[in-house]
């Protein structure tokens, strides 16, 4: 299980780093096993620092973040191999999480150099056709092939079978499912939803409010670096309580029904009140910002 | 109005030519707003780039396209020159690639204005008007487009590529970088620069179907290079007929679509290599009503009220 508790990320802007930039702001939340939790948001509200943090890719300014109990800033040397073991991320561009002169597979046999040294050539390939199998790709279609060769979803769905390599507990999917065709798109949100059903804990950065709430069994949504409302999908979705949340959800487009001719309740609407409040819960699982 | 009508332009590639548009015919009304769709690789944006400008590795091979009535000279680059800005316009796939960095957005502007024989001073106070109606202050003017959103940026474009009151305005992908709220508004700034007169009609390509239902008054489908649909924005929606657009949009995860209770499927298999593409009708490999006649090539015709579709069996 992921804890997450008051975490904060300040970035230092502006010559010198005179400057500071709050880019997350007191944010808590749990990922427990098989659980899908989508942190939702729009560009420039620290879903992805959050991401980063937690697969350690940038230091907490701070909180803290506990993997099974254990706060993860404490982790070092070896250790850190471990954690990498059962916590692992997969990005937005699959393109660019490749290297185009080696061929896509190379990410499978680094695992193997790193993390699996003494494990026999024939018990590896076997492994990997598991891996390769969980995730309903077809060894001898991605084996052996460049990037190039490959399409974005095979890509996205080889990234995922890499970090299956190493049997993880927890994923970071960090807007995954964007740079994918609407028909290779949900192929990869049903393998995320199948990975949830054996007990796998997923963390999905998305801004698409549609796809968070196809496949997450709760949601955050963030703005300017805070939480503004939390809680069960169900409850966020159909019964959404902040303002900004309500905003959101009327600007997502559906095939159901138009936009309605009312002016957008555009972001700027929202800049004044900045100073989103504390959380309240206003129902089991459904927490508000300021409780509206 | 635009006529477009069987319209072939390759790719050059050293295999061979790529066949990324391979015939297509059809028309766009004055004050409509057509949506172009299709997963990546149709052709979706090669054909819009055709109408404006071929690049280096782009060939044009034949048909031919008519903007009120006048043919436009598409293989010829310098020919086109004369069209392009003041009768077709393009706002490309990312805003940020259509702005210099290193120029102030009104001196790019004026630059650009003086390049096409136009004085920048007379159309100044349109300029800042029409800033104005997208939320903009004349301000941007003077600033360098690091300093503006992804939002803004958008906009900026937007009204710099329609300040001549171009006939056809293509919109590639305009909103697919952006969030969902500057996602709405630039939407319905396209609409607002229609019902103005800005841009007498327009091309909105993405790959959105949910985007284009709002804005868009038909919707053109594409498939591997060929059209496979088109109808208004209500019928391609509501009673889709080519099997490709029902899986398309059957794939698409409505608000309130839950994993658990109402399971997605996506279209299995990949589109056909358009190098040496298969014969007949390039969607039937994938197609769950594929029959024997689909080795003919389906034609792209009328079965209903302006509704076009290329399928034997629809």
């Amino acid at each position: 299980m992921l804890q997450i508790h008051g975490i904060s990320k300040v970035y230092k802007t502006g010559m010198f780093g005179r400057g500071a930039l709050r880019a997350v702001d007191d944010v808590s939340f749990e990922v427990r096993p098989g659980e899908v939790v989508s942190l939702i948001g729009e560009s420039g509200s620290g879903k992805s620092t959050i991401g980063k943090m937690i697969l350690r890719l940038t230091p907490v300014t701070d909180g803290s973040i506990a993997y099974d109990g254990s706060d993860i800033a404490l982790v070092k040397g070896r250790a850190l191999r471990g954690y990498y073991r059962s916590v692992q991320g997969v990005f937005q561009d699959p393109f660019s999480s490749y290297n185009p002169i080696f061929k896509a597979d190379r990410v499978l046999s680094m695992v193997k150099a790193e993390y699996f040294p003494g494990v026999s050539t024939a018990d590896w390939r076997r492994k990997i056709e598991e891996s390769l199998h969980a995730v309903s790709l077809n060894p001898p279609d991605v084996l052996g092939k460049y990037p190039h060769q490959l399409s974005g979803g095979q890509l996205q769905r080889l990234l995922i079978a890499r970090a299956l390599l190493l049997d993880i507990k927890i994923l970071v999917a960090d807007e995954v499912i964007s740079m994918l065709d609407a028909s290779t798109r949900i192929d990869v949100l049903n393998l995320l939803g199948d990975l949830k059903k054996q007990g796998l804990g997923i963390l999905l950065i998305t801004h698409d409010l549609a796809l968070g709430n196809y496949i997450s069994d709760s949601a955050v949504i963030l703005r300017h670096g805070r939480i503004v409302e939390r809680g069960a999908t169900a409850k966020v979705f159909d019964d959404p309580r902040h303002p900004y949340t309500q905003a959101l959800l009327a600007s997502v487009p559906r095939l159901d029904e138009k936009w309605s001719d009312s002016a957008p309740p555009g972001r700027e609407a929202f800049d004044a009140d900045d100073a989103v409040g504390p959380l309240v819960q206003v129902g089991t699982d459904h927490f508000v910002a300021g409780a509206a | 109005m635009l006529a477009v009508d069987d319209l072939r332009v390759y790719y050059n590639t050293l295999k061979g030519d790529c066949r990324a548009l391979d015939g297509v015919s059809f028309d766009i009304a004055d004050g409509e707003i057509m949506g172009l769709a299709g997963e990546s690789g149709c052709g979706k944006t090669t054909l819009g780039k055709s109408l404006i400008r071929l690049d280096s590795r782009m060939r044009y091979v034949d048909g031919s396209v008519a903007l009120d009535g006048e043919a436009l000279p598409l293989w010829n680059d310098r020919a086109m020159n004369d069209f392009r800005f003041r009768k077709v316009s393009i706002v490309p796939q990312y805003s940020m690639s259509a702005l210099n960095p290193i120029r102030k957005v009104g001196r790019m502007t004026s630059e650009l204005l003086e390049a096409r024989g136009v004085d920048p001073s007379d159309l100044q106070p349109e300029l800042e008007r029409r800033l104005k109606l997208v939320g903009l202050t004349p301000d941007v003017l003077g600033m360098y487009p690091l300093e503006l959103s992804g939002g803004m940026k958008q906009r900026v474009v937007l009204v710099i590529s329609t300040l001549l009151d171009p006939s056809l305005l293509i919109a590639d992908e305009i909103t697919s970088a952006l969030d969902v709220s500057s996602q709405r508004a630039v939407s319905k700034m396209l609409v607002e620069f229609r019902d103005r007169g800005f841009v007498k009609s327009a091309i909105m390509i993405t790959h959105d179907l949910a985007v284009l239902y709002q804005v868009a008054d038909t919707i053109l489908v594409m498939y591997a290079g060929k059209l496979a649909e088109k109808a208004s924005a209500e019928t391609i929606v509501r009673s889709p007929r080519h099997p490709y657009t029902k899986l398309l949009l059957s794939s698409l995860p409505e608000v309130g679509a839950r994993y658990e209770t109402t399971k997605l499927r996506g279209i299995p298999g990949r589109p056909p290599s358009l190098i040496d593409p298969p014969t007949g009708c390039r969607f039937r490999d994938r197609c769950p009503l594929a029959s024997a006649k689909c080795v003919e090539e389906p034609p792209f015709v009328e079965i209903g009220d302006k509704h076009q579709v290329a399928c034997w069996n629809a």
